[in-house]
């Protein structure tokens, strides 16, 4: 089980938690001006790195609130957490492993 | 390759069973190949199996990174039906079975195939009338299935607790009678030794990094044992399938998740069915040892590590104990995790790909031993013609574009 460091509660058990997927993928700004292949990609693809992932998390039996993590898929460590609106911390090579 | 039969048996056996040949060979690789395979689990074999038996493609190799089926083939809660809710589905699933019930004679090999049925249990309104849906969409295609009432899934089920007193009583089930299980690591053993025997070179401990391209075509592949030159490459890695893509510089929609089972300890034959529920997340069965074989929902992050998190055991065992109070004091004897590869609408990727030359099989996410003869069926078809077969033309990379999704969910979300 993983333990979650809320960037507002602190340390809580995975369980008070909910996993979002991948983040920072943004709406297109202009979706009209995309074709299919353009907007499949943004609401189908995913990255799915073997490595270190950013992703969204929510503490939903908590406060309630979104904010991200960058978490290794291989040995689930947490590396970073940081707000909504951040920047993710400039760690290098996200994808890699 | 010698023929496994009852003379074979007693001929060995006189002979202390010290003389038995290997089941497949273990080739060094080839420089060059007419088709490889990445992926040496249940699928990939399967897919090298039908592509030497049914077609003409000169020589084949199935490239493993560790060992035959130490994968998802080998983790699974090994569950045979085809009560899917689409056309496309149905058509898919159902052929799969139907390979299945010839399968043990036409690979020489065991598989252990045992049509003892699979329920789904209905706990609400709307499972009810879901169920009932389902049943006559399924019976439309032709494939078995029924409505249960409780008593009748108490006859079905002797143990299984239909009180109406708990959070999500048992109001009916669908069952097909057709559907069962089989014995997973015979199934990829089996198309192993079959494909080896037909000249397939299955090629342990050689994992892939990297798939060589130019001008859009495939060239070949580098891998831990040297370079392979080949025109074909078909990517059967389940979990891993984003990670092999992502070396064709292409994009899937697909992210790789945790799936827990276990088994109990083993017990005297207590339960003749698979017992699946959607609703409170549990479908366990019986094995031939007497252990009860216990499946859950997915993790919910992504990972690659083969292990998922405690409270999906805990969920997993809270539903089972709703439905079987009577295993409230068995003991679980181990527990695992494999790595599924989800896609969005619960339906696979079977098809070719925009680079010329490379086919992908995967998304099969959490219910893919089912289809595992299919499959490869389908799969060899494509990379032979490269044109897909009519069982998995709508199961393209494309349909996330053209928006002819397959929604699975109700079918594969959870139970498998």
């Amino acid at each position: 089980m993983l333990l979650i460091p809320c960037p507002w509660c602190g340390h809580r058990d995975e369980s008070e938690f909910t996993c979002g997927g991948e983040a920072h993928i943004q709406r297109p700004p202009d979706p009209a001006a995309l074709d299919d292949a353009e907007w499949a990609d943004y609401v189908f693809m995913r990255t799915n790195p073997k490595g270190r992932h950013r992703e969204r998390w929510c503490h939903s039996h908590g406060c309630g609130r979104w904010f991200n993590v960058e978490r290794h898929t291989v040995t689930h460590d947490i590396v970073a957490v940081y707000r909504m609106g951040e920047t993710p911390p400039d760690d290098g090579d996200v994808d890699g492993s | 390759m010698t023929r496994y039969s009852i003379f074979s048996l007693a001929r060995n056996a006189i002979g202390y069973h010290r003389s038995w040949p290997r089941a497949w060979r273990s080739p060094e690789p080839a420089p060059t190949y007419d088709v490889v395979i990445v992926g040496g689990g249940g699928h990939g074999l399967a897919t090298a199996y039908y592509l030497a038996k049914e077609h003409d493609v000169g020589r084949i190799a199935v490239l493993e990174k560790s060992w035959l089926g130490g994968g998802n083939t080998g983790r699974n809660t090994t569950i045979i039906r085809s009560n899917y809710l689409w056309d496309e589905s149905a058509h898919l699933y159902e052929k799969a079975l139907q390979l299945y019930e010839g399968l043990s004679r036409e690979l020489n090999f065991n598989i252990m195939l045992s049509q003892r049925g699979v329920l789904n249990l209905a706990h609400n309104e709307h499972d009810l009338k879901e169920m009932s849906r389902r049943v006559r969409a399924i019976r439309l295609n032709g494939i078995d299935s029924e409505i249960l009432d409780p008593a009748g899934v108490k006859t079905e089920v002797p143990i299984i607790n239909i009180a109406g007193d708990v959070r999500y009583p048992i109001l009916g089930a669908s069952l097909q009678r057709r559907g069962g299980v089989a014995r997973h690591d015979a199934v990829a053993w089996g198309f192993a030794r079959a494909a080896d025997a037909r000249g397939v070179d299955i090629i342990q401990n050689c994992e892939v990094t990297g798939i060589e391209i130019a001008n859009g075509r495939i060239r070949g592949l580098r891998t831990s044992r040297g370079t392979i030159a080949t025109k074909k490459v078909a990517l059967v890695a389940a979990g891993h399938s984003s990670v092999l893509a992502a070396m064709a510089g292409l994009r899937l929609p697909i992210e790789s998740h945790p799936l827990q089972a276990m088994v109990s300890e083993p017990i005297k034959p207590v339960l003749n069915s698979v017992v699946m529920s959607n609703t409170v997340h549990v479908y366990v069965s019986q094995s031939d040892k007497g252990e009860l074989v216990i499946g859950a929902g997915i993790d919910g992050f992504n990972s690659y590590a083969q292990r998922g998190s405690f409270q999906v055991v805990e969920s997993q065992m809270g539903a089972l104990l709703e439905l079987f109070p009577i295993f409230s004091r068995l003991r679980m004897l181990r527990q695992w995790g494999g790595i599924v590869d989800v896609c969005p609408d619960a339906s696979p990727v079977v098809g070719k790909t925009p680079v010329d030359g490379l086919y992908i099989n995967c998304g099969w996410g959490t219910g893919g031993f089912k289809a595992t003869p299919a499959s490869g069926w389908a799969f060899a078809h494509t990379i032979a013609r490269d044109e897909p077969h009519e069982l998995n033309a709508p199961f393209t990379l494309e349909r996330f574009s053209t928006g002819a999704l397959i929604d699975e969910h109700g079918a594969a979300a959870v139970a498998h």
